[in-house]
């Protein structure tokens, strides 16, 4: 790990300096993904407060138990294992192309850029296909006495309690706040992710056109490094409120 | 070579590692963290699968996942972005503000909880499912 070498009694705040001995860009990076950090924070934890207002909740090893070419494989957790795996593969190269930077590696940074790009876009693909199953995927539901078959969508929600019908257990409504928050929240970390890989691709081009060796470093590649990583730092969230518990 | 100027701003020029040691440690951290976090997760999806699930033991394994979820951002925060790296009045700029979310956390979700026990005891749709009819819940389920 790299250290700073600050010497002591260095005055800070008198001017001429940055206080917190960093570019300006890399400060004003930090302080949005802290904005955006309170923003995803509200969406979670009002998601949380409609979950704890509910007496029943879905279970989400029941919902998100498919896997695709695997028919109706019963097989919880394991999409969604291989999206957070891909988002944290995607983390690393891009620490990688960070690293390449520091030591002016023009050729190092573009391969991991690519790398990077990629698993952004395998990602999106992997929140495409899951999307696309929950709002068709068809389920049994209990309405009004007589079984439909619902997909789940934001004014729907077939993972309601279990009641007995006609001698088996059928699902009845569940709380249709799962859908919204559902799509909501991965919808604007999806979206977040979409960006970090304009971004990334920007950067990418950039990268090629000589424009950071130039310029002497390569700080551009770390602030969209900060963004990147912090997409994967919301995953990590997302993964555990929507997936885990 | 990282003694590149980047900005006139920056006084101290950190010193990179020359190896990626510390970045593919981190990686297998976090695998393993995330290996972990999924055998809670079946452990969890079989404990609800049995007859009688344990709600408290269920809630254990949910906040053992919470303190590995947390472990995870860490090491995200820290050595991904190398927050840890930078000096100590900017890290404070950044974690002190993000502390309001124990206070966010607590009160929204005590407020949702109230919620539901309010609700069970005023309303007047009874609300526990029954193991027998059809119930006509459809029309609360409609209603959240």
């Amino acid at each position: 790990m790299s250290t700073v070498a600050v010497q002591q009694g260095t005055k800070w705040w008198s001017g001429g300096k940055s206080p917190f001995n960093a570019s300006y860009g890399k400060v004003m990076m930090w302080y949005f993904l802290m904005s955006d950090a309170f923003t995803f924070g509200a969406f979670l934890i009002s998601y949380g407060t409609i979950r704890f207002s509910q007496n029943h909740w879905v279970d989400p090893n029941h919902v998100f138990n498919s896997f695709p070419f695997a028919g109706h494989a019963n097989l919880p957790l394991a999409f969604v294992s291989l999206m957070t795996f891909i988002l944290i593969a995607s983390s690393v190269t891009m620490v990688l192309a960070v690293h390449e930077g520091h030591k002016m590696n023009r050729a190092g940074v573009e391969k991991y850029m690519l790398w990077t790009i990629l698993g952004g876009i395998c990602f999106l693909s992997c929140q495409a296909w899951e999307w696309t199953h929950m709002l068709t995927g068809q389920h049994e539901v209990l309405v009004d006495g007589h079984i439909e078959f619902w997909n789940t969508t934001v004014a729907h929600n077939p993972f309601g309690p279990e009641v007995m019908f006609n001698g088996k257990e059928v699902a009845t409504p569940g709380p249709i706040a799962f859908g919204s928050y559902f799509f909501e929240i991965t919808g604007f970390h999806g979206f977040h992710v979409f960006s970090g890989i304009i971004i990334n691709i920007v950067m990418y081009l950039k990268t090629r056109m000589k424009h950071f060796e130039l310029r002497g470093h390569y700080e551009m590649i770390e602030k969209a490094g900060l963004y990147w990583h912090f997409v994967d730092l919301v995953w990590v969230f997302v993964f555990l409120c929507f997936y885990l518990i | 070579m990282s003694t590149n100027v980047s900005s006139p701003e920056i006084t101290f020029h950190s010193e990179h590692a020359d190896n990626t040691k510390a970045i593919w440690r981190t990686f297998w951290i976090l695998s393993a963290l995330t290996i972990v976090e999924l055998s809670i997760g079946l452990i969890i999806y079989n404990i609800h699968k049995g007859e009688n699930p344990n709600a408290t033991l269920v809630l254990a394994f949910k906040g053992m996942v919470c303190i590995l979820t947390l472990a995870k951002a860490y090491y995200i925060v820290s050595v991904f972005m190398h927050l840890g790296d930078e000096v100590r009045n900017m890290i404070m700029t950044i974690v002190v503000p993000l502390g309001l979310f124990v206070w966010f956390i607590a009160a929204f979700l005590w407020d949702g909880s109230s919620w539901k026990n309010l609700r069970n005891k005023y309303n007047r749709i009874e609300v526990t499912p029954t193991k027998q009819v059809a119930p006509a819940a459809t029309e609360k389920g409609a209603k959240d």
